[in-house]
Parts: structure tokens; C-alpha cells; sequence
């Protein structure tokens, strides 16, 4: 009973080429593996884990809801109340696309500590809405029907706002002065008056104020914060931040409902201290088209864009801003521009530097945006040693240039065009994300964050650091300071667009530098000041 | 085959299994020792008619089933193939895996193709292995070179050579 030498090869012939494909495998994923975790010690990032929140415990927050229109609607569902009509609606949209998880996000939600108590909004249909699906036997609901008699009724602790921007101040105002809590939504106001008193009237109320920028609960700008602490991108010279829309509702012409007129919605309500004109469908659904009502894209888009980074970096007000454009896409009528490059300037600010003391510093902060193009151009931070992409996702790749890295990129260790660091916390999670404007809501922080795998919706996570805040004094991560901030460079976008020029902060002061003969706030609110002033020039 | 040459063809097919084997065993050893790999982009892109079904399967708690069945699978074709054994077992698997790879992006002209390289018309890479199982299914060439060579040859016969 023997072998021969012929018989060992070709019976056993396969042995070595498994044992080598298998060693070669082996070798290669662990390789891989060694480096992956060498250069992620180097960066030493740690993604961020979800906020904890102490419970929100205790008789629940008496809520007030003004404003109950398409962000309105947004909040309730939040605060755990949505609508039948939701529900239809939700209904038709599964069958079309059957991954839609809204409903069966919806309802996993965490229940917060909250009665809705009472909603304020001047057009019937709206507030119909919301008592037809909230006012049920055990929880009692009230419609107001002008925000004075909600905040003064001492039936409500905390209210929110989501009405037109120019109502924005004037109601945290009034609540703030009676010591009730206030959560309003982004543009945090109108003028530059409003922005002083309503930071006076926030500092001197015992109430909460809280600004409706929900990105700030999203986990990877978290993230994002401890990967330029840690020094990982260098010294960011260059920030670029876009909005890339090519759509009806992208360009604000919502829909007009069939059942508005004169007779279902209080006109002189919506109004308040805006030009006196009469009764315009127009305008009441359509209004951030009109400085009278809203601000266009500085105020409805970039102040966005701005707090996601103000969140990431704390750099404050810019030193100055110049902003150029016009209404070059949507020429219907309305007189914010739809096209809008503002350029913020931030001369003293580093995000720290690998290279000589002294070389870099100062930044600038470039907001791009179109309503008439709908390619996606990411939020991109530039600095010397690394570029990062900011979304939902982030992405850092080294620079071939970097300082820094000079020693990895030399050994081959880690490529310019690969990335050394993503951070996907939806990784396991398939998305159904319908269409391109929803897309670009979801990178923007938006929509949710991701928690453990599990998509959050951010607003709720937002709204519950709020009630938190009231019940468990608690800090907010957007307050006055922070809304101060966006609201002040968003007027001074608005600004510099309107007057064509340069307009500066002088951080001393805590104010804009002035220019002779020029009345800031009368600029922002006027319709046709880019005409008026240019005619003036003539003369 | 008789008149053929006969050699060639055996030759040839069991370059052929070692080959789809090598293939195999390296996919399976790949992500076997990368704890991070996982099938749940490439299903839960899927597109055609299954796409439903493989959308179930990136459901946690079953996608770490699904992603172990695929490496068990992928080493199970690899071994039986380079080392010439069971050989016909591992092509039934090898097929029944490659169906599924395909089905979840089929190359069909009406359908998007993502991350796909070359350009297809119906068949693609993975339907071209898949026939290769095929034929390694109808032709076991294991008792040629492979295991199965001490299981087909009985040592006697050989002992019986050596004493010439
Ligand atoms: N954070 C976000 O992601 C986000 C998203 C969308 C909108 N918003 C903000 O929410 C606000 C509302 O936007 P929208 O799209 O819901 O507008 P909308 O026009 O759909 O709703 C506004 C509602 O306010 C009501 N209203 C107007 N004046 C009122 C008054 N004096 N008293 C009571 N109710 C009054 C209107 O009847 C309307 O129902 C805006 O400031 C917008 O910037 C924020």
C-alpha cells in the first residue's frame, strides 16, 4: 500500500493552491486592516454618540402652536401629533413607494411630555385642521385667534412659532416678556431692530428660547466638530455651501388652496407691520418671495447653511459679507433674487495649522446658491492637510500637499484620492429617499440623524433638547447667542445684495459699521431698493 | 469526447475548477477576515423583478445570516473545487449563488446598472461563471487532479505496478 510521487501531486495538487489563496486572503484583509487602523489612530476621531437627555418627567409642557402651515404641521408631528389628512396622505405615498417609513417612523417615536393645548393660525382651513385631528376628549384644545390671547390666556407654558419671518420677533417678544417658553423657527427675525430687542427680551425673560435649527442635533456635524478640533483637516481657508434647486416648491411658488379668500383668512393679521396692500393669495402663500414678508434665500436658505457650520465651528459673525445676484430663473413677479453668491469673510478665525506659526490664518465662507440648477454640489471645508464633504455621510480626504501627512503620503500609506476617514452611520440602513429635493434636505442635517443605526427624525430630537431644557434646565444648542449670530448675517447678506457693497461687523461695538445716509432696516424691508438706489445713483 | 482530444479536455476543465475555485475561495477569505464587510448595499440596491425579496434581506438580523450563508457558500465552492472533492456538490452551490448575484443585478437593457464595469447585453460576468459550474458539474475531473484521485484509484492496483 504505497503512493507514488505521480499519485501524491495529482491527489493532492490542490492543497498548496488553497493553502496560498487562502494565506494571500488572509494577508490581505488583515494589511488592509493594520493600515486602516494606523492612520485612524494617527487622526484619533471618535464619532460622536447620541445625546443623552435626563427624562423629561413631571406635569406635561402646555404647548401653544402659532403658525400651522407646512412647518407647523412639521413641529406637531414631532411633538407626536400629526394629522388625519397626514395619514392620508402617507397612505397614497406608501402605495407608490412602499420602503416609505414616515408612518412607521412616525409612530416609534418617543412620546414627550407634552399637551397640546391650543393652536393660533388666522387662516380657518389651518386651524380647522389641526382641531379636527387634535381636540379629542381627554386632550382639550383651543383655537386662539390672535397669538396675544394665546400667550396672555395663562392656559399655555411654551409655545412655537412657525409663521411668516416678519412675525418671528414680535411673538417671541411677547412671550419672552411674559415668561413663556419660546422655540421659533430659522430666520430667527426680520430686521436688525428686532434682533437687539428680542436678544434683550431672551436674556431678560425667565422662559427658554430655543431657535428651530434641528440640524444641530445631527450626529455626524458632531462628528464633524471633533474631526477639525483634533486638527485633522488643518487650516480651513475655504468653506463652500450651496443650494442647488430646480423645482416649484424649491423656488417657494406652493401651492395657493382653493378655499382661500378674504373671508377664511384674517388679511390684516397676516399683515401686521408689512406694507398695507389688499388682499393677495399671492403673498400669503407665496411670501418669502416679497422682503415685506420674508427674506429669500439668505434668510430662508442660507441662515441653514450658516448655523450647520457656525455648529461645526463656532466662527461667529463674519467680519464682512458681499453678496451679488438677481432674479435670473423665476421672474414672476417676486423681488428677492433666486440667484445668490454671498462671500463671508472671517480674517482672524483658523481651525489651527500644521505648518509655521503666523502663515495661515483667516477664512472664507462662500455661499452659493440657484433655484434654476438642481445638480448637487456638496458642502466641501478646504483645508491644508485634508478636504472634508459635510452631510449626512462625511467623507475627509488628505491633500497631496498636506504638511501634516507629508510622511504617509510619502510611505504610500494613505492616496489624495482616497479617503482617510467616512463616517456613515446609515451604512445598514436602506433609505428610501424619494426625490432630489428630499435628498438634499436629508445631507443638509435636516430630515434625521441616525442614532444607533435607527433614523431619528432631527426636529423631534431638537424639540425634546427644548422641553428638556424647560422642565430639567437643561442647555440649548441653538439659543439667542446662536440665533443672534445667523440672524445678523443673514440681514447683512440681504443687505449687501440690496445695496450692492461691501457691508462690515464691528465686533467691538456689536454692530454694523454704518453708512452715511443709509437706514439698514428701512433697506431690508424695502421691495425695490436695488431699483431705487440705482436711480438715485443717476441723478 | 472520445475522439477528441481527450487529455485537453480534461486539462483544460480542471484549469477551469481550479481557477473558478481560486476565485471563490479568495471572495470568501476576503470578507471572511474583514468583520466589516457586509452584502447589504449590493442588496438593498438591487433592481429587477426580486428586488423586493432581496430588499427583505437587509432587515436586521437577517442580513448577519445572509452575509454568513454568502461566505459559507463562497469557501464551500472554493475548497471542493481546488482541492478536486465533493466537486459536483460545490458546483450545485457555486450555481445556486451565482443565480442570486445575478438576479439581484440582472443585465437587462431596461434596468439601471450600478457599479457595474464593461458593458453587458443580458450576460454578464456572473452568468458566464455560473455556466462555467455548469460545466465543471457535467465534467468532475476531481478523480483526475484532485481528493477524489485516492478515492477513485485503489492503492493495491498501484502497489501491483511498483513491483514490475
Ligand atoms: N427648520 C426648518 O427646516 C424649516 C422648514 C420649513 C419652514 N421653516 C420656517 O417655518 C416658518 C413657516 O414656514 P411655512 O413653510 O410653514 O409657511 P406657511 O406659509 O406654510 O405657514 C405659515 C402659517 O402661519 C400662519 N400665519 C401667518 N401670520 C400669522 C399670524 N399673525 N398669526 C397666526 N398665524 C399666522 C399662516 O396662516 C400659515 O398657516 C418660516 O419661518 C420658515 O422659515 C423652517
Amino acid at each position: 500500500m504505497k503512493w507514488t510521487r505521480r499519485d501524491l501531486l495529482k491527489g493532492l495538487g490542490g492543497l498548496p493552491i488553497l493553502g496560498a489563496v487562502w494565506w494571500a486572503g488572509a494577508a490581505s484583509a488583515a494589511y488592509k486592516r493594520n493600515e486602516r487602523s494606523e492612520v485612524l489612530n494617527q487622526l484619533g476621531i471618535s464619532p460622536s454618540l447620541p445625546p443623552s437627555v435626563p427624562n423629561i418627567d413631571g406635569e406635561p409642557v402646555r404647548v401653544g402652536i402659532i403658525g400651522f402651515g407646512i412647518r407647523g404641521e412639521q413641529l406637531c408631528r414631532s411633538l407626536g401629533f400629526a394629522t388625519k389628512e397626514w395619514y392620508d396622505e402617507m397612505k397614497i405615498e406608501m402605495e407608490e413607494n412602499p420602503d416609505n417609513k414616515a408612518v412607521e417612523d412616525f409612530e416609534r417615536q418617543e412620546k414627550l411630555n407634552v399637551k397640546l393645548v391650543g393652536v393660533c393660525d388666522i387662516f380657518d382651513v389651518r386651524a380647522e385642521r389641526a382641531l379636527n385631528s387634535f381636540n379629542t376628549l381627554e386632550n382639550k384644545i383651543k383655537r386662539y385667534s390672535t397669538y396675544q390671547e394665546m400667550i396672555h390666556s395663562g392656559d399655555v407654558d411654551a409655545i412655537v412659532i412657525a409663521t411668516p419671518d416678519h412675525w418671528h420677533a414680535p411673538m417671541a417678544i411677547e412671550a419672552l416678556k411674559n415668561n413663556v417658553h419660546v422655540y421659533v423657527e430659522k430666520p430667527m427675525t426680520h430686521t436688525l431692530a428686532e434682533t437687539y430687542e428680542l436678544q434683550t427680551a431672551a436674556e431678560e425673560s425667565e422662559a427658554v428660547f430655543a431657535v428651530g435649527h434641528q440640524h444641530r442635533q445631527t450626529l455626524s456635524f458632531k462628528t464633524a466638530k471633533d474631526i477639525i478640533e483634533k486638527g485633522t483637516l488643518g487650516h480651513v481657508s475655504l468653506i463652500q455651501t450651496n443650494t442647488n434647486r430646480n423645482d416649484d416648491n424649491g423656488a417657494w411658488n406652493y401651492d395657493i388652496h382653493e378655499k382661500a379668500s378674504a373671508q377664511t383668512i384674517d388679511w390684516q393679521q397676516f399683515l401686521g407691520t408689512a406694507p398695507k396692500v389688499p388682499f393677495n393669495k399671492n403673498h400669503f402663500f407665496r411670501w418669502r418671495k416679497w422682503w415685506a414678508y420674508g427674506s429669500g434665500l439668505s434668510g430662508d436658505l442660507l441662515t441653514h447653511d450658516y448655523d450647520r457650520l457656525n455648529c461645526v465651528l463656532n466662527m461667529g459673525i463674519p467680519d464682512s459679507v458681499v453678496a451679488s445676484g438677481g432674479v435670473y430663473t423665476h421672474n414672476d413677479g417676486r423681488n428677492v433674487p433666486d440667484v445668490l453668491q454671498v462671500n463671508m469673510e472671517f480674517p482672524r478665525f483658523s481651525t489651527g495649522s500644521s505648518q509655521v506659526k503666523g502663515k495661515e490664518q483667516g477664512m472664507t465662507f462662500c455661499y452659493s446658491a440657484t433655484l434654476g440648477n438642481g445638480f448637487n454640489r456638496p458642502t466641501i471645508l478646504m483645508g491644508h492637510d485634508a478636504t472634508m464633504e459635510l452631510g449626512n455621510k462625511l467623507t475627509v480626504w488628505p491633500d497631496g500637499s498636506s504638511t501634516r501627512y507629508a510622511p504617509m503620503l510619502e510611505e504610500g500609506k494613505i492616496y489624495p484620492h482616497t479617503p482617510i476617514y467616512q463616517y456613515n452611520p446609515a451604512a445598514n440602513v436602506p433609505d428610501a429617499i424619494s426625490s432630489a429635493t428630499s435628498q438634499y434636505f436629508a445631507d443638509k442635517g435636516l430630515m434625521w440623524t441616525y442614532i444607533d443605526g435607527v433614523r431619528v427624525d432631527s426636529t423631534f430630537l431638537h424639540m425634546r433638547e427644548w422641553l428638556s431644557a424647560i422642565k430639567n434646565g437643561t442647555n440649548v444648542s441653538c439659543g439667542i447667542q446662536e440665533g443672534f449670530d445667523e440672524a445678523i448675517t443673514a440681514h447683512m447678506a440681504g443687505l449687501s445684495w440690496k445695496l450692492g457693497r461691501k457691508i462690515e461687523w464691528d465686533h467691538e461695538k456689536g454692530e454694523l459699521v454704518r453708512i452715511e445716509g443709509i437706514n439698514f432696516d428701512e433697506v431690508l424691508l424695502a421691495g425695490e431698493w436695488k431699483i431705487e438706489s440705482r436711480e438715485l445713483e443717476k441723478v | 469526447m472520445k475522439t477528441t482530444n481527450e487529455n485537453g479536455v480534461k486539462i483544460s476543465i480542471t484549469l477551469l475548477r481550479i481557477f473558478v475555485g481560486w476565485h471563490f475561495l479568495y471572495e470568501g477569505v476576503i470578507k471572511l477576515y474583514n468583520p466589516e464587510w457586509t452584502s447589504s448595499g449590493y442588496l438593498a440596491s438591487s433592481q429587477g423583478p426580486l428586488k423586493p425579496l432581496f430588499a427583505l434581506l437587509t432587515q436586521p438580523g437577517i442580513i448577519d445570516w445572509v452575509d454568513m450563508l454568502n461566505i459559507t457558500a463562497l469557501l464551500l465552492v472554493g475548497i471542493t473545487f481546488t482541492l478536486g472533492v465533493f466537486e459536483r456538490k460545490g458546483a450545485i452551490v457555486g450555481i445556486g449563488l451565482l443565480a442570486l448575484y445575478y438576479l439581484a443585478h440582472p443585465s437587462f437593457p431596461w434596468l439601471p446598472q450600478m457599479n457595474v464595469e464593461g458593458s453587458y447585453w443580458f450576460v454578464n460576468k456572473n452568468l458566464i461563471e455560473l455556466i462555467a459550474c455548469l460545466v465543471i458539474y457535467n465534467f468532475p475531473t476531481g478523480h483526475f487532479f484532485g481528493l477524489n484521485y485516492f478515492i477513485k484509484r485503489k492503492p493495491s492496483k498501484v502497489k501491483s505496478y511498483e513491483m514490475d
